[in-house]
């Protein structure tokens, strides 16, 4: 209905405004401090869908390939790769000089190739070196291996504070580091994208690289948690 | 500028709310907005560095209450009327202006391939020396642009050393405002913890940064 597609419009248009002056007092959906993960108010996906329209209606946008573009973010690109990319280094020495040396050439050897990797840096932790991954003045992220950052990661509490505390942000995920375990903490200010290779959890020996691969999670690729092995007969 | 965007040492912004088994999306509107930025750029009306500094003009109570892709539908919105892709009138009447051309989507799914894996350029660019070397103790310029910058305020005067040259790029002060590209080097610096926030922080602890040649200075 036009008089729906205007009405939503109009409000985003004024918000926009307000961004571009900074005068207005933008009129976004009131919202909860603090829970940026919550669903929007019903009326923001209208406006959302509103512009789609317009933009289709152009010929400024093609549906199909919006689709593609979510279907890649969901289905294709995700931790899973980094995990690949971790086990593969855990068990070829080979594979890890060269992921360490020349980060982006070693990921396009297993596939990964898309957008915001292309500058990718992996960082080793050890007994005695813990890396830390931030992006403190937006969002940025290696894509290819990680997919999209989760909330937490694009958000004021995690970007103030992994620079200036990264022990007690670590301490927040349940990681307790010792005093003599030196941290390195990557702000991602430039177009290098970050990714931390972490320790391969002991007891893993017989493990196969799937298995080993299934282990990595993104959050010990962002260095905010340890590979660990889920106990045998462990809660589903 | 100095936006509420540069958080690097701010307190007061809460723990850290971890959501487990968080959906790449929480809603279908947020893999909307998500794909329509992204196919919108195709058509080089503006750049990445430009992208970036039309979330950081949001005013700064906005930027905290706004959720991450409220805040990319607001600067899509701005970008298509200001770039002049979609004019103000059609932006409020949500309906094209019938006497304008229908375009061809500049990106489509035969085109995608090529968005997907084309992005930043190559780094290597022998023709663009480096105005610094690996080990080379340098301070970070104590500068406040009001525009476009990546050079985090805790950073700015304090003194760090080159580890890692990583080549050639663009400088966003400049091509976020299409004053050019300035192709320099990016170097990664470290800065002892202690540098950046004095006696209380672990004397093992370090940040490292990735600077331009024009972020920093001989010390």
């Amino acid at each position: 209905m036009g008089g729906t597609r205007r009405g939503f419009l109009k409000a985003a248009m004024t918000t926009a405004g307000a961004a571009a002056t900074g005068v207005i007092h933008a009129q976004g959906p009131v919202r909860d401090l603090g829970h940026e993960h919550q669903a929007a108010p019903s009326d923001f996906a209208l406006r959302v869908k509103s512009l789609e329209s317009l933009l289709v209606d152009k010929g400024l946008v093609d549906r199909a390939a919006l689709d593609a573009l979510i279907d890649t973010m969901e289905h294709k690109v995700g931790p899973r790769n980094g995990g690949r990319v971790v086990a593969r280094a855990w068990i070829d020495p080979g594979y890890k000089k060269r992921l360490l040396e020349n980060a982006p050439v070693a990921i396009a050897e297993l596939g990964y190739t898309s957008g915001q990797g292309e500058h990718m840096v992996v960082v080793e932790n050890g007994p005695k070196v813990h890396n830390l991954v931030v992006c403190t003045l937006c969002s940025c992220y290696p894509w290819p291996v990680l997919g999209l950052p989760p909330v937490w990661y694009k958000s004021a509490p995690y970007r103030s504070r992994a620079v200036i505390d990264p022990r007690g942000i670590l301490r927040e995920f349940g990681m307790s580091l010792s005093n003599d375990v030196e941290i390195r903490v990557w702000d991602s200010t430039a177009e290098l994208r970050y990714l931390v290779l972490p320790e391969r959890p002991p007891g893993t020996d017989a493990m196969t690289e799937e298995q080993l691969a299934s282990l990595v999670t993104r959050d010990a690729m962002i260095g905010v948690a340890k590979v660990t092995v889920p106990p045998v007969g462990g809660t589903p | 500028m100095n936006g509420v965007h540069d958080m690097g040492g701010q307190h007061g912004m809460g723990p850290v709310e971890y959501e487990k088994d968080e959906p790449v999306f929480h809603a279908p509107w947020e893999g909307r907005v998500y794909a329509l930025t992204r196919a919108m750029r195709a058509w080089r009306k503006w750049n990445l560095d430009t992208d970036r500094h039309g979330i950081e003009i949001l005013p700064p109570a906005d930027y905290l209450r706004m959720s991450y892709y409220e805040r990319w539908f607001v600067r899509l919105v701005a970008q298509v009327v200001q770039y002049g892709l979609v004019s103000k009138e059609e932006m409020e009447s949500g309906r094209p202006d019938p006497a304008s051309p229908k375009a061809t989507p500049a990106f489509t799914l035969a085109t995608s391939s090529r968005w997907f894996t084309r992005g930043i350029p190559s780094s290597d660019e022998p023709t663009v020396r480096p105005l610094f070397k690996v080990g080379q103790r340098v301070r970070a310029k104590n500068i406040n642009p009001s525009g476009h910058t990546r050079l985090p305020r805790y950073a700015r005067g304090r003194t760090g050393v080159i580890v890692r040259d990583h080549g050639v790029y663009t400088f966003p002060d400049t091509n976020a405002h299409f004053q050019g590209e300035k192709r320099q080097h990016v170097y990664s610096v470290r800065f002892a913890a202690r540098e950046l926030w004095g006696a209380d922080a672990s004397s093992r602890d370090s940040v490292y940064l990735d600077l331009w040649d024009d972020y920093i200075e001989r010390t």
